[in-house]
Formats: structure tokens, sequence, C-alpha cells
């Protein structure tokens, strides 16, 4: 009860309000109020159809009033509202039961209405889109940079001819250098494609070429869009493109099909039809004098026909000769649709040109993409690189020790939210878990079986798919998600064709930072000398006072850690999953083996040339990796018949045997 | 290794057999094992082993087969192929072609039973290229089915592809001395890239979607699974007992020595003047076509044939067979297919119990591998002659 009294004093206030705004005639002294501008047109806006709107806006816009277009926007928008009694427009805010009616001159609340008070005025679409055209001009010159830019895109989804003059008109004033460049960059691309004037068309379109941006390259194609067309001769005003030649740019078949289409010719006729057409003459279990069970066969079918034509109780078909006679009348012939040829002529040379930057572009971008696949396969293969490489254990849980860092980056981010520094906490931290992993692994297994290398294969396999099934039990089989901190989320693009992610550059980098240690604690530390003496001679070497066995498992130590990291930055950018190892482990051997064993700069060869073949195949065929990994590894088996020891092949005593 | 000196003198001149009690031990013990499977199934009396438990046994058979080969070639020979499931899956590609193409070719003939006219040869094959092709939106039969309307061509494809195939790929490894973990890994990138190209949908083999409905026999549709489980187990046994004595024979000779000293120094082989290479490459190749014939066997069994069978962690699983079995032991081989296998269907199938350890329930499915896994560890490093020593040890004990 209580309730309803409010509700009614609130709306009585709300009344109250409305009607001293509205008899308040002192506002309209400095200037003309919004509200009796409208009101002459107060049937029209309230009730628009789209044939009779034009003029109403034409005459509201030359009314000059500032808040016009504002009003206009909103109404477009559904979101104004009229008072049936006084036929009064306001703006309005819904609160859920109630609306809060705006003034539209003064921008103040006018209290609440129920929503059976007002009534909304819906446009329909058509309407609409008569309105969001007039208001363009003023977008453009709107003072707020936003909606100019909105405006801009907006011309950019839907041209035409009429925008050409207000887009040109709002440049001078156009206080925003970036604004000003776009608005320079629409106007060409819009003279190209509707320009009135032939010369300006024709500039323009000069300009557009060798232009690789997805808008230029649409408009031109567009203005070199071709139709199909079939005439009995090419006709002379028409703009050809190319006559085709029936048999080589298009098949008789084909060119019977188009006659059909444009029913110049009757339809052929298929097996289909033929066997339907035979099947209602059965006459005594014969069709045409030939019995049932020999129409079998396409002779005995023709033949059947022939007779049921004679007989003059089928129509005559279409043959082959008379399929060939009646493509023969007709030429065939594509023509743009754009009239003019000289525009077209323009358009084509334009074309060529920005195909040409086009491939050079692409080819840019494939090498980027080899890089990056490069990279990540020296990363994932430059463990195996000290292990298989250097010390000559094959070892199948390579993969798994990836998947472990994986799964450790995985872990962190459950503790450390921040992803950045998640990231620089499993970095380490997946080194040192795998560095364990790979000690353990060592002293346990590996060490017994130096001497039986074909069995290291097998017992590593053993420990593979149980720490497989073990990662299975423990995290399940969907895939989990490491995800990559914002300034790594994004990507590097120099143009609409050329970019790679930001993901993939770091990837790069980590491979990078990853051979110059290697090299240095190969090359240049005490460890890395004994690593080198243990391996050529291990005899010698323990007899110099190595210590084999240390050496052995801080070798492998290395070379599991280093897959471990590897697994982190894998899994950056790919699916944290337990078989994510195993998809990575024949191609890392292969990495390995193809660019010669026992050398670090041979994994880097391998990797490369791997990485750039297998972008390179794909790129003759994008939509199937699948064929390119095939050919890939085809290749690598041939590739090993040439030179069995690899790129990089070591000479000498350091080859061992 | 040497059981001759146990062998008691039945004929002057020891023939192959007596020369080798073992093998007649196994085959005995395979006799009687197909006979009391045979007696106990359900197609041919006592309904104590169900239709899909002898199917499984027939292709446990199959898969001990494979594995027969698998040992002669690494347990004898010294190659640790890890492609011979590679050619197991293409004998049962080519199988199963055969069987696809000959069962739609009756569903197609029936279904223009009732048309009013007769369809033309054309009609019924492009009828049956739908029906097969439908599922990788293919209408045309690809030219690798030329032969498939054929039993005969079909079967001569069962030996000749994977045979071709370890001529070819044997040839460029062995000349070019890839040896070792090389060839391991080369196989391995073989039988990867045979994967991966079966996985297209476009490559004429139905993609991922492999060959289904292959338990279904043309011109033996009117006869019940449960007697045509029972045929095929006994034609497993069958080759597996042919195929246990092809070897055994081959390593006992001769030839046997040939291939042991090539696994233990290929290169003293080689300068006492023998052809390695030759000798090298007769044993993947036969080994290949014995495999390619097994898995001909085994698919028409399982009923459906897909690329992930030839993955090739299958032959690594083969290897881990032969090692837990016992290499250089035909018998051994056996032992171990037939063990890891079917113990693999019971553990993951769920017919192990769950063990409850009160704080933790182990449930087999997902510990099982970890077991295998963690089981083929301890093989390798402390037994490695594998259950197959076993049987050398009591032998020699008595």
């Amino acid at each position: 009860m209580r309730f309803t009294a409010l509700f009614a004093r609130v709306i009585a206030i709300a009344i109250l309000f409305a009607c001293s705004v509205v008899w308040r005639p002192g506002d309209a002294v400095a200037q003309e109020s919004l509200q009796s501008v409208l009101l002459p047109h107060k049937a029209e806006l309230s009730d628009p159809s789209r044939r009779t709107i034009g003029p109403v806006i034409a005459s509201l816009l030359a009314s000059d009033h500032p808040a016009i277009s504002d009003f206009l926007r909103k109404w477009e928008a559904r979101e104004v509202y009229q008072r049936p009694g006084d036929g009064l427009f306001f703006y309005a805010e819904d609160t859920g039961e109630s609306l809060t009616l705006i003034d539209i001159d003064t921008g103040e609340a006018m209290g609440q209405v129920g929503s059976r008070e007002v009534d909304q005025i819906k446009p329909n679409a058509g309407v609409r889109r008569e309105v969001a055209a007039a208001l363009v001009p003023f977008e453009l010159n709107a003072p707020d940079p936003a909606r100019r830019a909105e405006a801009l895109e907006a011309i950019a989804r839907s041209a035409d001819a009429s925008q050409i003059a207000p887009l040109a008109a709002s440049i001078d004033s156009e206080p925003d250098a970036d604004l000003k460049a776009r608005k320079h960059r629409l106007l060409a691309l819009l003279t190209a494609q509707f320009g009135a004037d032939k010369a300006d068309r024709l500039a323009a379109i000069d300009a557009l070429s060798g232009d690789t941006s997805i808008e230029a390259r649409s408009v031109l194609n567009q203005l070199t869009a071709r139709r199909d067309a079939v005439a009995q001769t090419v006709p002379e005003n028409a703009n050809i493109a190319r006559v085709l030649m029936v048999g080589s740019d298009i098949t008789p078949p084909e060119a019977h099909d188009r006659l059909v289409a444009n029913e110049l010719a009757p339809p052929r006729q298929t097996a289909t039809d033929l066997r339907d057409v035979l099947a209602q003459h059965i006459v005594d279990g014969r069709v045409g004098g030939v019995p049932l069970h020999r129409l079998n066969t396409v002779e005995n079918r023709a033949i059947a026909y022939e007779a049921l034509e004679a007989a003059g109780t089928v129509p005559p078909r279409a043959a082959e000769d008379e399929v060939a006679r009646a493509v023969a009348a007709y030429v065939f012939y594509e023509e743009y649709r754009e009239p003019d040829p000289d525009i077209t002529n323009a358009a084509e040379a334009a074309l060529t040109a920005t195909s040409r930057m086009l491939g050079i572009y692409q080819t840019l971008d494939l090498l980027l993409d080899g890089v990056s696949l490069a990279s990540i396969f020296f990363l994932a293969a430059i463990g195996l690189a000290i292990t298989f490489g250097v010390m000559g254990v094959i070892n199948m849980a390579h993969g798994e020790f990836i998947m472990m860092g994986a799964y450790t980056g995985y872990v962190v981010q459950l503790f450390v939210p921040d992803y950045t520094l998640s990231l620089l906490i499993a970095l380490p931290l997946a080194f040192a878990v795998t560095f364990g992993a790979g000690v353990t692994m060592e002293r346990l297994v590996i060490r017994h079986l130096y001497k039986r290398p074909l069995e290291t294969l097998l017992a590593t396999f053993g420990i593979s798919i149980a720490l497989q099934q073990l990662a299975k039990n423990i995290f399940g089989t969907q895939a989990r998600p490491l995800t990559a901190p914002d300034w790594l989320g994004g990507a590097i693009t120099l143009n609409d064709i050329v970019g790679i992610s930001t993901i993939r550059v770091a990837i790069f980098v980590l491979a990078l930072i990853f051979l110059a240690l290697l090299l240095y604690i190969l090359k240049r530390t005490r460890l890395g000398l004994e690593v080198r003496a243990v391996t050529q001679n291990p005899g010698m070497a323990a007899s110099m006072g190595i210590n084999p066995d240390r050496i052995n498992m801080l070798t492998f130590g290395l070379g599991s850690g280093i897959a471990g990291i590897a697994g982190v930055a894998i899994g950056l950018y790919a699916q944290v999953t337990s078989e994510m190892g195993a998809n990575y482990i024949v191609q890392s051997f292969m990495t390995v083996v193809v660019g010669g064993v026992g050398n670090v700069w041979g994994t880097l060869a391998g990797a490369s040339m791997i990485g750039f073949l297998q972008k390179g195949i794909e790129w003759f065929n994008p939509s199937n990796t699948l064929a390119a990994q095939t050919y890939m590894v085809l290749f690598v088996i041939l590739f090993i018949q040439v030179r069995p020891k690899g790129i990089v092949a070591l000479k000498g005593r350091a080859a061992g045997d | 290794m040497t059981t001759q000196d146990t062998a008691p003198d039945i004929a002057p001149r020891k023939s192959f057999l007596a020369a080798n009690p073992s093998v007649l031990w196994f085959l005995g013990a395979l006799g009687l094992f197909t006979l009391c499977v045979s007696v106990l199934a359900e197609g041919f009396g006592l309904p104590v082993l169900s239709t899909s438990m002898v199917k499984i046994l027939g292709m446990t058979l199959c898969l001990c087969l494979i594995a027969v080969a698998m040992d002669v070639v690494w347990g004898y020979c010294g190659i640790l192929s890890l492609g011979h499931f590679a050619f197991f899956g293409l004998g049962g590609y080519a199988i199963g072609m055969w069987l696809m193409y000959a069962r739609t070719e009756g569903i197609v003939i029936d279904s223009f039973e009732n048309a009013p006219i007769p369809p033309t040869q054309t009609e019924i094959t492009d009828a049956i290229a739908t029906q097969i092709f439908g599922v990788v939106g293919s209408n045309d039969l690809p030219a690798l089915w030329v032969f498939a309307h054929s039993l005969p061509l079909q079967l001569a494809m069962v030996v000749l592809v994977p045979g071709l195939l370890a001529l070819v790929f044997g040839w460029l490894a062995f000349r070019s001395r890839v040896t070792g973990v090389y060839l391991s890994i080369l196989t391995q990138a073989m039988t990867l890239a045979l994967s991966l190209y079966l996985f297209q949908n476009d490559t004429g083999l139905r993609g991922n979607n492999g060959l289904s409905g292959l338990q279904n026999i043309p011109g033996l549709l009117d006869v019940p699974q449960s007697t045509l489980a029972l045929w095929f187990f006994w034609a497993s046994a069958l080759a597996l007992g042919l195929g246990y004595l092809l070897f055994a024979w081959l390593v006992s000779g001769k030839f046997g020595s040939v291939i042991r000293g090539i696994r233990d120094n290929e290169a003293r082989v080689r300068f006492l003047g023998y052809h390695v290479e030759h000798y090298k490459l007769l044993i993947f190749t036969l080994t290949a076509i014995v495999s390619g014939l097994a898995g001909a066997l085994y698919y028409p069994q399982a009923g459906i044939i897909n690329p992930a069978e030839i993955a090739p962690i299958a032959s690594i699983y083969l290897a881990v067979w032969v090692a837990i079995g016992g290499r250089g032991r035909l018998y051994g081989a056996v032992i171990g297919a037939a063990v890891v296998s079917l113990a693999s269907s019971w553990f993951t199938g769920g017919g192990a119990p769950n063990v409850d350890l009160g704080f933790y329930v182990i449930n087999w499915t997902d510990w099982w591998l970890v077991l295998l896994g963690l089981g083929f560890v301890a093989v390798t490093l402390f037994f490695p002659r594998g259950i197959g020593g076993l049987f050398d040890y009591l032998v020699r004990a008595k």
C-alpha cells in the first residue's frame, strides 16, 4: 500500500516537473530549443517510414542545431521516447521497473515514469540506414576523435559513392594527424572505386599498386571482378577480360553446363536420367526391343533409347555430337563488371604489382615461420644432442622430460598467479626438476647399460610409458593451460601479411641463448672439457683423474634439464598434455641424426633444415600439414642415405667408431 | 644357447626336428592349446569360451607370429627394427581392402536387385566407391583399389606390399651401412611416415576412419561369427605353427650361424667373406612378409584397422614383448607376446581387481602402463634373457 502511494507521488512530481519544463519559455531566448525544432516533424519522427524520412532529416540537419546529430543518433539507437499526451520527446534511462526521463535540451533527469506512459520510438532498419548515412558528415567532424574513427570504419565497411564528398570536405579541418592520414587513405580507396572523374580514379588506382593491405587488395579485386558470360558473338561494347577457348580454358561439358544455365541449350542426359526414362518404357520385359537383362551396358541402353526415339515415344536427347555443336555455336568469355576498359587495365596492372609485393612478403613470412619452427625443433632436440649426440645414450624418455618441464610450469602457475613472476620461477624450477629426474635415471638405469645401447633404448622407453601414464594419472587426460604473460601475448606485425607472434620470437631468442650457453659450457669450461674427454675415451680420461661416473651423471642431468626448460617454452604456445613429449621425440631424434651426432652446430643445422623444409613443403599444400610431415620424414630417410653421418659430420678421431 | 646336447638320438643322422626338440615341444603345446580352445569354444561344443574370447585368443596367436618374426630379426640378426608393426598393418590393409570392397559389392548388387533395369558395371563401381569413400567426401575409387575386387590379387598384395617396402627400405639402409640405434631410428621414421600418410583423408585408404566391418567375410555371411572365429583361430594357429617351423629351421643351420655372427660381430663376418648386407636384407624382407601375413589374419578377427594401429609406439611394444619373453629364443617371443598382450587386455579391460591400500585405491586401468613400463625396465636391467631364460634354466637344471 505504502509503495503504491509513494509511486503515485513520484509520478505526480515527475509530471509536474515535466510540465514546468515545457512551460518555461525563457530557455529559447539564447537559442531555439531542440524540442521546438523537432515539434513540426513530430508525426514523421514518431512513426517514421523510409520513404518520407529523407526530407525530414534534411530539414532537421539544415536547422544547424548543435544537439541535432546527438538526437538523431539516439533516435536511431531507439533511445528516444515520446509522451503521447503532448508529443514531446525525451531520452530515458531504463532502471528496470520504470524509466527515468531525461530532458533532451538540458540533459537533466526529469523524474521517473512507468514504461506504459511514454512510447519508445522504434525506427525500422531502412530508416536507420538513412539516418546513419545522413549522419556521416556530422560524425566525420564530430569533436570526439573516437567517434570520427568510428565513422571512418563505418564508411570502410559499407562504402559507396555518396561518401566521397563529405569525407573530402572533412579532411582539411581534421586536427588529429593519425586520423587525417586515415581519411586520406580512405578517400583514395573510395576514389579508386567510385570516383566520378576518370583521371582522378586512374591516379588513385595507380597509387594503390604495390599496396598489400587487405583493403587495397579488396578494392582492386572488386574493380577487376569478372562475370562469366556467353553469347553468339563477342559483344562490341562490353569490357571483355578474356575469351575462353573451349577445350583448353573450359572443358566442353562445363561450356555446355553454362549454356544450360543460360537456357541456351537443353540439359544433357545423365546416365541416371537415361535409366529412369528407360525404366518408364518397359513393355513385356523389353525396352525398345532390347531385353531387360541386356540393358546392363551403356551401348545397349543407347540402342534401346534410339529405338524409343525412332518410335517417337521419347524426346530426342542431347547426344555427344549435339553437345559439341551447341558449344561450337557460342563464344564463352569473361567480362569485367566495371564497364570502362581503362579503369580495369589500370587495376589489373596495379594488381600485378601488388601480387609481386605480396609474393615477396609471403616469402618473408614463410622464412619467419621456418625460423620459428626450426627454433622449436632446436629447443626440443638440444637436450637430446647432449645425451644422444655427445654421450651416445638413446633416451626415449626425453620427450617425457619436456612434458615434465611443461607440467612444472603449469603447477607453478597454480601457486603464483602473476604470469611473469611464475615464468621466472618456472624456468629454473623446471631445470631443477628434470635435472634431478635425469640424474636419478642415469644412476638407477642408464649407468648399467652403457655397453648395451639398444637396451638403453628399450629401458628408457619403459620409463617413458610409465612417466606418461603417471602424468595422466596425476593431471588427467585433458590439456592443461600454461598461460604466457601479457607482454608475450601479442604479435609483431610488419603489415597484413608478415607477422610473427611474440612468443615465437621469445622461443627463438631462448634457442639462441641455449646455443650460446651450451657452446660455452662444452668449449670453455672445465666441465665441458671433462665431458668431451670422457665421451672420447673414458679410460684415458679416468686415468687423468677425471671421474667418468660423475661426468656422465652431470652431462645427462644437463641434457635433461635443458629438456625441462624447453618444455616450459613449448608449453607456452602448445597445450600441456601427457602426450606432448611423445609428439617431439621422433622429430628430435631425426633432428640430431640429420644434423650430425656429437655436435651442437649439427643439431642447429638439422633443426634449421627440418624446420625450413617442413614449412616449405607446407607452402605447396597449406591445407595438409600431415602430408608435409610425411614427405619430411621420407626426405630425412633419403637424406641419411646420402649423408649417413649427418650434415656436420665429425672427422678424424673425434668421430669415434 | 645350445640345446643339442640334451637331445636324445632317435635317428642315425640327426634330423632337424630331432636336433631341436624345443620345436616339437612347441608344436605339441600349440596343438594341445588349439584342441582345448576348439572343444571349449562356443562355435564348436561346450560354450565355455565366448566368441569374443576365441577372437582374442586367435588375435594373440597372430601377435605371437609377428613376435617370432621380430625375434628372428632382432634376437638372431641384431637389427632392432621399429617398423615391423607397419608391415603387420600393411598386410591388414591389403586384406581389408578386399574384405571391404567385396562386401560392399554384395550390398550394392542387392540394392540393385529390385531396380527395373540391371545396372551397368560403371554404375556398380560408382555405387561401391560412394559407399566406401563417402565418409571422406569422395565418390571415386582411388587407383590404389584397382585390385580390390579380386581375392587372389589382394592376397598377393598381402605378401608383395610389405615385402617390397622392406626390400627397398632395407636395401637403402643396409647398403649405406646404417646400423645399431641409427637403424632403429630410421625404421621408426619409416613407420611414422607411413602412419602420417595413412592418416590423410585423400590417400585412398579412408584416412583415420580406417577400414571397418572386416569381421564380415564376403561369401560366408550366413556362417555365424562363432564358427568364423573358430576358423580364424585355426588358421592363426596353423600360421603360427608353420611360421615357427620355418624360422626354427632357418636359424638352426649354417644360415642361422651366419646371422648370429652378424649380430655378434658384423665386421668380422664381413671379413670372413660373407655378404652381410644380403643376409640382413633377406632376413628383414622375410620377416616383413611374415608380419604382413600375420596382420592379414589378425585384422579380420579385430574387425577394424586404422592408421593408429601403425603408429611407431606399436612397433616399440612389439620389441617390448620380445624382450620380456626373451630374445634369441623363438618360444620366448611367443611367451612374451602372449603374456604381455593378454595381461594388457586383462588389466586395461577392467578384469583385474582394484587394490585398496587404505589411503589410495590402485585402479589397474590407470596403473597398468606404469607397472608395465617399470617391469620392462626391471627385465632389461636384471633379466636380459626374459621369461624364456627361465625355461633355459629349468631345462639345464634337469
